[in-house]
């Protein structure tokens, strides 16, 4: 399969609802990977049964602050040296590159890179969603290190970095990615084909263009876009509702909140909540949970079905809430453990949304 | 007594009043708006000083609100060729610039474009140093091609050093006549949007030349010659003709502003929903502290992305002159309008279509044309119409509030008979006196403003020094814009910290108002 610009357009939507209201805006990115493409032609869409097990695919991100993106945007050739240097740090050439995280902007740049650098990309990720922190994905899972960590800048500085922990990772290229000016593409969880076909959540970006895809056609058609959407993605219709309060708060550069939710139609009298860190993590009924993170937990416009980002909730926007059951990957101790409701601070249990369901909470 | 003249063109009306120096309307007038705009304008300004009783001498100040920018880059006519200079290289090599535009648009814009070495850091650091040669190569290329040149660099509301010294550049090459404009004095922080705004604002000299001409021309021939000139912008305030020159562009959607502004004025409240009610559509927007609210999403202009202040509206595709369906049962509201031919068209007029006019004067809720044209209509059915509009409305209005409280909702324009006396969520409904010329009352009373956005570091200054210098600036830039001191009021104090970036780094809006200086 190629990404030219209708799969590209097609990605840009399903990464929107795959990013559980998170992620980032994927405008930047959408228009960098069309750019590229136009530019470089489109790029080769390879799945993971076809990457050699001694191969090296690196991943290729943004890292830094979405509001330094939107105004310096990259250069688009940042990883042409940088790959380059990895490769010869780790005595292989870069075979392929895929995204970490399927939604929002980091699901487009891969296309980007890929184009700009005449590579293919492998059609998997290491979340099948969005999460904020570098440990909370499925390589982690399997023991593999973010280490070594490529940076680069638009200015042609890399840095390959060896850190003893991923949090040491973390806290090192926070700093230099200040330093680099607010933004660096990076590269963290360098594998091999062995490694990824083990840990990686396969066939996402394929997923995305067809969710991409039946979003548009039904939105098109006026065929009843969130019906078919939930059948598509084996998700649950939590409930309807009109938005009647948002509380926020931004701490250390998270945004957090709570969105307040007042049911319409079948579910007119009861009061629904979803609290969010920039994802979406928790809905609930009253004081009944109804999902929960890392199962995906989607805010579609009740009209158009379009995914509504955290940051566009607001009072009287009438919305649709479902619920997608993450991969199996997640539903393991340690991965409940890495990306469980306890480890955003919220005191309960991971229960999967389809058991939670079956108990009738939702009509 | 002195008086202003206030004039708004619609898609439909272009509306004149005249109004004392008390701000009493002493009378008003609406004229059909005329493809070129301008006989329009005249006619009206003929008009209302034709049944006024009033001085031409004593008019001191005029003011225009006019949709001739809009016009210009919707039809892609007029437009000026531009001259693109991005400051940015290395950075931004990923996304040219008018790469999302349609192409019918940067055709008539620009084919012209470059990404110069340049641009700064969020924490105002340079990227790379200018490099001149590369910059005068670019304009002796294209100087004989364009007509105006859009500058944008990276970061530049940080600083806007290298704009300024590129602006130089430009004047040294191709002459002080050329008409330059500089992103940062136009958008915020989003490169793409602010380059599209300063991009769209340069290809609109020859409109705002051709506006300030005529308009200034109109005035003479009907009389108005010791008058003060002033053109609306979208955020409710003024700027001179010389102003209107460099920003034509701060011109659009100067309508719904001027009549959110009006409704507010006419029922002297400062916190309010508005609906103005039209032909076609009727525009939602929400007055906070007497000014519209500012939309926070990225507006597109004629299919191009920008990111500068505009009014935040809804417009639903329901109007006076609405057509009215059933169909499989079910009523069926527009969105196909009979729109200005309504006198025609309607059926209380003697037309043979049905639209939501004629539904209300069914019910006794208006008294238009002739009553007897629709008794025949099943009384059930208007009914559950009406229902069918309430609903429409009512969902609207919930979805631009911003909390569950009950709010005055305003009502001006021309059909506020759709609307019913009691609506759920909302507190009471006004309906004030000469709610028809709303949006030329509005253009009348606009005040002067100054505006002072920049990104502080918080480790380097207080929180309070840093709005208290963003205050002194704001008010400087509207007493240097001709606004009196004394009457001066922060009417908007915005502080966003930058997400995920260290060092605190906040950004603060601070917006300044004040009345005219009498004359």
């Amino acid at each position: 399969m190629k990404l030219s610009e209708k799969e590209i357009e097609q990605i840009a939507l399903g990464a929107s609802l795959l990013g559980t209201g998170g992620g980032g805006d994927p405008h930047v990115g959408k228009l960098m990977a069309l750019q590229a493409v136009k530019k470089h032609g489109p790029v080769d869409l390879i799945k993971v049964e076809d990457v050699p097990d001694d191969a090296l695919v690196v991943p290729a991100a943004m890292m830094g602050a979405p509001t330094v993106l939107v105004e310096k945007i990259p250069n688009g050739n940042e990883f042409i040296k940088a790959f380059e240097e990895l490769g010869s740090f780790l005595g292989k050439k870069v075979f392929a590159t895929f995204p970490i995280e399927a939604g929002g902007v980091n699901s487009m740049i891969p296309i980007a890179v890929a184009a700009n650098l005449g590579l293919p990309i492998v059609d998997c990720d290491g979340m099948g969603r969005a999460f904020p922190e570098l440990q909370m994905v499925t390589f982690h899972l399997f023991g593999e290190t973010a280490s070594p960590m490529v940076l680069a800048d638009e200015k042609g500085n890399s840095v390959i970095l060896n850190a003893i922990s991923n949090k040491w990772a973390e806290n090192l290229a926070r700093n230099l990615v200040v330093e680099m000016g607010g933004e660096a593409m990076i590269s963290i969880y360098s594998l091999t084909g062995k490694q990824l076909k083990r840990a990686a959540i396969r066939n996402i970006l394929s997923y995305s263009a067809e969710i991409g895809k039946l979003i548009m056609e039904t939105q098109a058609s006026k065929k009843d876009t969130t019906e078919q959407l939930i059948n598509k993605i084996k998700g649950f219709k939590l409930f309807k509702g009109k938005i009647t309060d948002i509380l926020r708060k931004t701490t250390s550069g998270f945004n957090f909140g709570t969105a307040k939710i007042d049911g319409i139609e079948e579910n007119k009298g009861d009061h629904f909540s979803i609290e969010f860190q920039n994802e979406n993590l928790i809905a609930k009924k009253d004081d009944c949970v109804l999902a929960s993170v890392p199962d995906l937990i989607c805010i579609l416009d009740l009209e158009t079905a379009t995914p509504i980002t955290t940051e566009a909730l607001k009072y009287g926007r009438r919305v649709t809430v479902i619920g997608i059951p993450c991969d199996e990957k997640w539903r393991t101790e340690k991965g409940i453990e890495t990306v469980g409701p306890r480890y955003f601070g919220y005191d309960i249990d991971y229960v999967p949304v389809e058991k939670l369901i079956e108990g009738g909470v939702s009509k | 007594m002195s008086y202003r003249l206030g004039i708004d063109v619609g898609g439909t009306n272009t509306d004149a009043v005249i109004i004392d120096n008390d701000l009493k309307v002493i009378n008003s007038v609406k004229t059909p708006t005329t493809e070129d705009v301008s006989t329009g304008i005249r006619k009206a300004i003929h008009l209302v000083l034709k049944d006024g009783d009033i001085d031409k001498e004593s008019i001191k100040y005029s003011m225009l609100g006019t949709t001739h920018c809009t016009n210009a880059i919707v039809e892609r006519k007029n437009l000026c060729k531009v001259g693109v200079i991005r400051l940015g290289k290395p950075a931004t090599m990923a996304i040219e610039p008018m790469i999302d535009w349609p192409e019918d648009l940067s055709k008539a814009v620009s084919e012209n474009f470059t990404i110069a070495h340049g641009g700064f850091e969020f924490d105002g650091r340079e990227i790379v140093s200018l490099d001149e040669e590369e910059i005068k190569n670019f304009l002796d290329e294209v100087k004989d091609k364009v007509e105006a040149i859009a500058i944008t660099g990276v970061f530049s509301p940080i600083s806007n050093a290298q704009e300024l010294r590129v602006k130089e550049l430009v004047e040294e090459v191709m002459g002080n006549d050329i008409s330059v404009s500089l992103s940062s004095e136009i958008g915020s922080l989003g490169l793409l949007e602010r380059e599209n705004a300063a991009i769209l604002n340069a290809s609109l000299s020859k409109v705002a030349k051709n506006i300030s001409l005529s308009f200034k021309k109109a005035l003479e021939e009907e009389g108005v010659l010791s008058s003060e000139i002033y053109l609306c912008q979208n955020d409710g305030t003024l700027m001179s003709l010389e102003h209107s020159l460099k920003y034509p562009i701060l011109t659009i959607a100067c309508g719904p502003t001027n009549s959110i502004r009006g409704a507010g004025y006419l029922s002297n409240l400062s916190n309010a929903i508005v609906l103005d009610v039209g032909g076609t559509t009727s525009d939602i927007g929400v007055i906070i502290n007497s000014f519209p609210r500012e939309s926070a999403v990225a507006v597109e202009i004629g299919g191009a992305r920008t990111n500068f202040r505009m009014p935040d509206l809804i417009s639903i595709a329901l109007g006076g002159g609405t057509v009215v369906k059933e169909k499989d049962g079910k009523v069926v509201l527009g969105p196909e309008s009979v729109g200005y031919k309504i006198t025609e068209e309607a059926l209380v007029f003697g037309g043979k279509t049905l639209t939501t006019t004629d539904i209300a004067v069914r019910l006794g809720m208006a008294d238009i044309g002739d009553k007897n044209k629709v008794s025949n209509i099943d009384l059930n059915f208007a009914n559950r119409v009406k229902d069918e509009m309430y609903n429409l409305i009512l969902k609207y209005i919930d979805n631009m509030k911003l909390t569950n409280d009950n709010a005055p909702l305003i009502l001006v324009g021309g059909g506020s008979i759709l609307v019913p006396e009691k609506i759920e969520g909302i507190s009471e409904v006004i309906c004030p006196e000469n709610h028809s010329v709303a949006n030329a009352i509005g253009a009348a009373i606009a005040q002067i403003s100054g505006q002072c956005e920049k990104v502080y570091s918080l480790l380097k200054i207080s929180r309070d020094d840093a709005i208290t210098e963003a205050r002194e600036i704001a008010i400087k830039e509207a007493v240097d814009a001709g606004a009196d001191p004394e009457s001066i009021e922060i009417v908007e104090i915005e502080d966003i910290p930058l997400a995920y970036l260290p060092g605190n780094a906040t950004r603060i809006k601070v917006k300044a108002a004040g009345n005219l200086k009498s004359a």
